[in-house]
Order: C-alpha cells, then sequence, then structure tokens
C-alpha cells in the first residue's frame, strides 16, 4: 500500500537524492544525487534495498518526520542524536516504525549531510531516471512544511542485528586524494606547491553546487574555452579562489581545472563544514 | 583533416579528448562526428558524451580498468570516422520580442553601443549563430556569431532574476536563458519558446552543430506563441542544412 511520511519541520534543507541522473549532461542537465554517495549506499545496503532507492537527505538541521504506516528505516550519515517517539534509536541500524510514529533528529555534531533511508525507497516524482531534487527539474527543489513523500509501507521487519560501525569518512579525512585535473601543468611550480602542500580552510560558500576555499593561490592562467566539468572538479577562480564542484555543479565551466577529487575525496569534502581543513594529495590514476 | 587529438584522463570514471583550443566550425564538425560514431559504439547506458567548443568528455558508468586499452579503442574509432560525413543539422527560427515591455536592458544597452534600438535588432537577427554546446544551466545554448558591434562587457552586478526566456548578450556571446537564472547578461529582448523540457523525449529540441536565427517579432505575437507553447501545440520552424 503506498503511504506518505509527512514533513512536520523541514530543517535547514532537506531534498530527496538518489544516485543522480546519468545520460543528461548534454542537455546542461547537472548530475545531482546524494552529496555523501557512500553513507546514502549505507541506507539502502542496510534496508536490502536497491543500490539507487532515494533517501532522505537533510543538512545540518535535520527534518522532524512523521510515518503515517508501518515501515523500516535506517539512518546514516553526519553524527547526531535521533528519537522516535521521543525514545533513542540507534545510526546504521534498521529501525521500525509503526504508524504516526514522530522522527526527530537532533542539531547534527559532526558532518554537514545526514540520510534517512526507507524500505523501497522515497517515491517522490521521479524525472529523467532520478527522484534527486534540483530547480527546473524536479517540481520541487527543497521539501516544505506539510510536504508528503509516498513510499510503499512494509510490515516484513526483520532485525539483521547488522553490525555495521559508522563508516570512517569523518576520521582521518583531512588529505583528499586528487589527479591531476586537464590544466595542472599549466601551474608554475610555486602555484603547484602552494596547492600540494598548504592547508586550505573551507569557506562560508557552501551548498549543492560548489564548495569555496579560503585561501587564495595567485592566479595567472587565462581563463579556458568554457570546457566539460564533473563533480568533484577544483577551478582556479580569475581572483585566485579554488572552487570545488558538487553534485549539482553545472556541466561546463570556463576556469582552469586545476585538479580532480576521487570518487571518495568528494565524499569527504561533502561532510567538512565551515571552518574545517583539508589538504590535497596527488595520486597517480 | 584529421586533427591530433590529447586524451586525458580525468577521473575514475572519465575520459577527456581535447581538440587544439581554438573555437571554430571545422573543430566543431569534427568534435560532432566523432561523439556520434563514439555514441553509437557504445551503449548510451555504459558512456555519455559531453561535447563543449574544443572538448569531449567520455563519461563512463563504472571505473575504467585500462586508461590505455580504453584510448585505444576511441583512436580507432577517431580514425575510422570520415571527415567528408558532416551530421545532419538544422536551422531553427527562432521569435524574439525586443518590445520594451519585455527587453528590460535594451534601451540602456543601445544608448551605450551609441546605437539605435532598431540597429541593434538587426545587427542581433542578421546572423545564422551556430550552437557549439549546451550547458551553463539545462538547454542553454552556447552561440556562435554574435557581431562584433553588439559585444560587451557584463554587468557589474548580476541581476538576481534573470527571467526564463530572456534573449541577453555578455562579453561576446549571445544567448536564451532556458530556465529562472540569476544572470550578468544585458537582456534585449524575450523569446516565446522553452528550450528545455524534461517532459519531452528530447529534453531541447536544439542540438549542438544546429544552427539558429532569430526572427523579430510583436509583442502580441510573443504572447501567441507563448500561449501556444503553454498549450502544447507550437512547433518551432526549421529547415535541414
Amino acid at each position: 500500500m503506498i503511504t506518505n511520511v509527512e514533513i512536520i519541520k523541514p530543517g535547514l534543507f532537506t531534498t530527496i537524492q538518489d544516485e543522480g541522473r546519468f545520460g543528461f549532461s548534454k542537455y546542461g542537465v547537472p548530475k545531482s544525487g546524494a552529496m555523501d554517495q557512500v553513507a546514502f549506499g549505507f541506507a539502502n545496503l542496510i534496508l536490502g534495498n536497491a543500490k539507487n532507492a532515494a533517501c532522505i537527505e537533510w543538512t545540518i538541521q535535520p527534518p522532524v518526520l512523521k510515518f503515517h504506516d508501518t515501515t523500516t528505516i535506517v539512518l546514516t550519515g553526519g553524527e547526531t542524536d535521533a528519537f522516535l517517539n521521543d525514545q533513542k534509536i540507534e545510526m546504521y541500524r534498521e529501525i521500525r516504525v509503526s504508524k504516526n510514529d514522530i522522527l526527530k533528529i537532533n542539531f547534527c555534531r559532526k558532518g554537514m549531510y545526514g540520510y534517512v533511508g526507507i524500505k523501497n525507497g522515497f517515491l517522490s516524482e521521479e524525472v529523467l531516471h532520478s527522484r534527486s531534487f534540483y530547480k527546473s527539474i524536479t517540481p520541487r527543489f527543497r521539501l516544505a512544511k506539510n510536504d508528503k513523500i509516498p513510499y510503499q509501507s512494509s510490515n516484513n521487519y526483520t532485525d539483521h542485528f547488522s553490525a555495521i560501525s559508522p563508516p570512517l569518512f569523518l576520521e582521518n579525512s583531512n588529505a583528499l586524494e586528487v589527479y591531476k585535473g586537464p590544466e595542472f601543468d599549466m601551474l608554475n611550480d610555486a602555484q603547484k606547491s602552494k596547492m600540494l602542500d598548504s592547508v586550505f580552510t573551507i569557506s562560508n560558500t557552501i551548498n549543492r553546487m560548489a564548495i569555496q576555499l579560503e585561501e587564495k593561490i595567485t592566479n595567472t592562467l587565462p581563463s579556458i574555452i568554457t570546457s566539460p566539468v564533473l563533480p568533484g572538479t577544483i577551478q582556479l577562480t580569475p581572483s585566485g579562489s579554488l572552487i570545488v564542484l558538487m553534485r549539482d555543479c553545472q556541466t561546463t565551466g570556463g576556469y582552469p581545472r586545476v585538479l580532480q577529487l576521487t570518487e571518495t575525496a568528494i565524499n569527504y569534502i561533502a561532510q567538512k563544514r565551515m571552518k574545517e581543513k583539508c589538504s590535497f594529495r596527488l595520486i597517480e590514476f | 583533416m584529421k586533427y591530433k587529438l590529447q586524451y586525458k584522463r580525468y577521473s575514475e570514471r572519465a575520459i577527456l579528448i581535447e581538440w587544439p583550443a581554438k573555437i571554430d566550425e571545422n573543430t566543431l564538425h569534427d568534435l560532432l562526428f566523432f561523439k556520434k560514431s563514439i555514441l553509437s559504439f557504445y551503449d548510451k547506458l555504459i558512456v555519455e558524451v559531453i561535447s563543449s567548443y574544443n572538448s569531449l568528455l567520455i563519461c563512463y558508468v563504472s571505473t575504467i580498468e585500462d586508461f590505455y586499452s580504453s584510448v585505444l579503442e576511441l583512436k580507432s574509432l577517431y580514425s575510422k570516422s570520415f571527415e567528408e560525413a558532416r551530421p545532419e543539422s538544422k536551422l531553427w527560427e527562432i521569435p524574439v520580442c525586443y518590445a520594451a515591455s519585455l527587453a528590460q536592458d535594451l534601451e540602456v544597452f543601445a544608448k551605450d553601443k551609441s546605437l539605435t534600438v532598431e540597429e541593434i535588432i538587426r545587427l542581433h537577427t542578421a546572423p545564422l549563430y551556430t550552437v557549439y554546446g549546451i550547458g551553463f544551466l539545462p538547454g542553454f545554448l552556447y552561440l556562435g556569431g554574435l557581431d562584433n558591434q553588439l559585444h560587451s562587457a557584463r554587468k557589474m552586478t548580476p541581476s538576481l532574476h534573470v527571467k526564463k526566456g530572456a534573449v541577453a548578450i555578455g562579453g561576446s556571446q549571445t544567448g536564451i536563458y532556458p530556465v529562472d537564472s540569476p544572470g550578468g547578461w544585458h537582456v534585449i529582448g524575450m523569446c516565446p519558446l522553452d528550450f528545455f523540457n524534461p517532459k519531452t523525449k528530447n529534453c531541447c529540441f536544439i542540438s549542438p552543430g544546429d544552427k539558429i536565427q532569430f526572427i523579430s517579432i510583436k509583442e502580441k505575437e510573443y504572447n501567441e506563441i507563448r500561449t501556444r507553447v503553454e498549450n502544447n501545440n507550437y512547433t518551432p520552424e526549421s529547415v535541414c542544412l
């Protein structure tokens, strides 16, 4: 039976996300998808879902949710305390939910993004083979108070007592692995060593499109002819700022692409907050 | 002529192919032809290709196990494609209303350029613009061919809300905003057509390699076409090139 989860409080910026869109970049459509694909993937893994099943993604301040029928949920991602009808529940563990249960999640202690996975996934509108919210593509781009998101109710709860410890993304994730970007070799030695030997600070310009870093690098490179970019591409702007493109980034850009984060590093940096530090470690393919 | 291409590994799942850094139609045709042979060789579930002025980014669904053999495969595809064969392309007539009520920056823009509004319209509607690619926003066309006299630095302070359909000039480029967006270009007209519709099979009816020409229309006509577009009852005019 199709039932709904109701948004009692929307939180700071709460969306539906899955693995994102593949095959529509040619129309200029961003990839989108969960910011931390590892935490997102764990939610579906623990639930035994298809790996592209849609989850709720919250940002720092999680939503308050009311479930209109029985199901099983899992919480992953940013570290926090969560309560089902005021009773504390564990993260990374299947949680049984009954009709009219209220899920409250406290302000996130560590990390930026968290996930609420549900048995068989949330069934919001699918557009271009994905349920990931994006303005001008999906009818909504963030969840609001009183919104209802459909899901298939489920009674076959079996606690697997799965012993999954929280993944390592919050530990030792300061040295982010990068590949050379297409324009890396246009940099001089001083610029290269500054890029690879210094510690960078996450600025307050953070969203699903990009993360800007505070420290600047003297930029002597000209703009490039508008060229393709991907999530994880680090651009050097004319003012010397480094911009790390994230899941909702455009498909093309005109700034030199100096570094490319590994898939793992994209998930790491996604969970970093304003003022946190990171550095880049060059690796070969 | 075959170009000397550079193949670079871009990420775990992507390979970048670069043509010499130049914007011209010969490069575009060579690149689009190669793109077509890549897409017909590989299943669209395995790869997608992002194209721009002088590069193709080949994105694979899973990690590339062996970069060198993937590049060899691509190189052999390139050597087999014939330069003479040009991908089919179309010329589209794109209606634009340059009435003051819809073109918020047109008068100021004309004054800055020391031209009359009529001269701006004439210069903007004269060329056949080449569509080099789609990017920046869903359905945004990168167009080449803007008359030098209309080149103009972007606004010092970008507008927070540029309306969907706004026809604008920024630097040496002109374009149409396919969705509402902030933007720093000078808005000189409005186009009643939708350039991005995720509900249709081809989200965008124009493809890279096509050409477009702007046709000046009156406000009444703009409103009529807009109503028809909203009712899914309008097909843009085109001819095969």
